[in-house]
């Protein structure tokens, strides 16, 4: 028969509190929440846009617009730009790391491809909304 | 079998982050802007209502909702085992439940944009 094993204590829901990487990793998970409002939001727009009446659409637009949401907003895409977005495109050469033939692709070239395409890719979604 | 299923949630887990990564950004400025009163013209009626009623634009939107929802889906499970609910079954039941719903009615509004 084998000894009881050692069991260090630890609690199950505040056990990030114990160290700042625990704390970002949590953090960044904490991101979906974010994309859920933002995902149930958006269909709540193609809701109103289904309707087929400028009334609705103009109405949806009309309740989205308040102070309290403005604040929410601004606070919402710091939290998101630096808990998703920098975070992940960090995490990218680890993720498909890029060879060439012997050596492997600097980090930082994949990094900065990605900051690249995510300027491109917010340029073209603000051309497309008609803001540039 | 187990490993199959794993693969697919980790890949729309994966594209998922990757296309928030993106996109979200500019969404959520894009709201911010409809807040603070400036409604771009690309959001006004007839303009979005052109977009979402063509095809590349359906797409768009499925694609990024679609894959967004079931992003958002799988971390949020992990959220919970993080914050010590440990009924997994149940947990992924109710959030993989919700993804779905978004993703048909994502589908279901956007066909009816026409």
């Amino acid at each position: 028969m084998s000894r009881r094993p050692y069991n260090r204590p630890m609690s199950k829901t505040t056990w990030y509190m114990r160290n700042s990487r625990y704390k970002v990793y949590v953090l960044r998970e904490l991101t979906s929440f974010l994309v859920a409002f933002y995902s149930f939001l958006t269909i709540a727009a193609l809701a109103a846009l289904a309707s087929d009446s400028a009334e609705v659409w103009n109405g949806f637009l009309a309740s989205q617009q308040s102070t309290g949401m403005v604040i929410f907003h601004g606070l919402a895409l710091l939290y998101f730009l630096f808990y998703q977005t920098f975070p992940w495109f960090k995490l990218a050469p680890k993720a498909m790391p890029i060879q060439l033939g012997e050596k492997k692709l600097p980090d930082i070239f994949i990094i900065f491809g990605h900051y690249v395409a995510w300027v491109v890719a917010s340029a073209i979604i603000f051309w497309l909304a008609g803001v540039i | 079998m187990a490993i199959a299923k794993k693969s697919v949630i980790w890949l729309l887990f994966a594209a998922g982050g990757t296309l928030t990564a993106f996109v979200f950004p500019a969404l959520i400025v894009l709201f911010l802007l409809v807040a603070t009163g400036n409604v771009p013209e690309g959001l006004q009626f007839e303009q979005f209502h052109a977009f979402a009623a063509s095809w590349l634009g359906k797409a768009c939107l499925f694609i990024v909702l679609f894959l967004s929802l079931w992003h958002a889906a799988h971390r949020l499970r992990v959220v919970a085992h993080d914050f010590g609910i440990r009924k997994d079954a149940l947990v992924a039941s109710a959030v993989y439940t919700v993804a779905a719903i978004g993703s048909v009615l994502t589908a279901f509004y956007l066909i009816g944009i026409a």
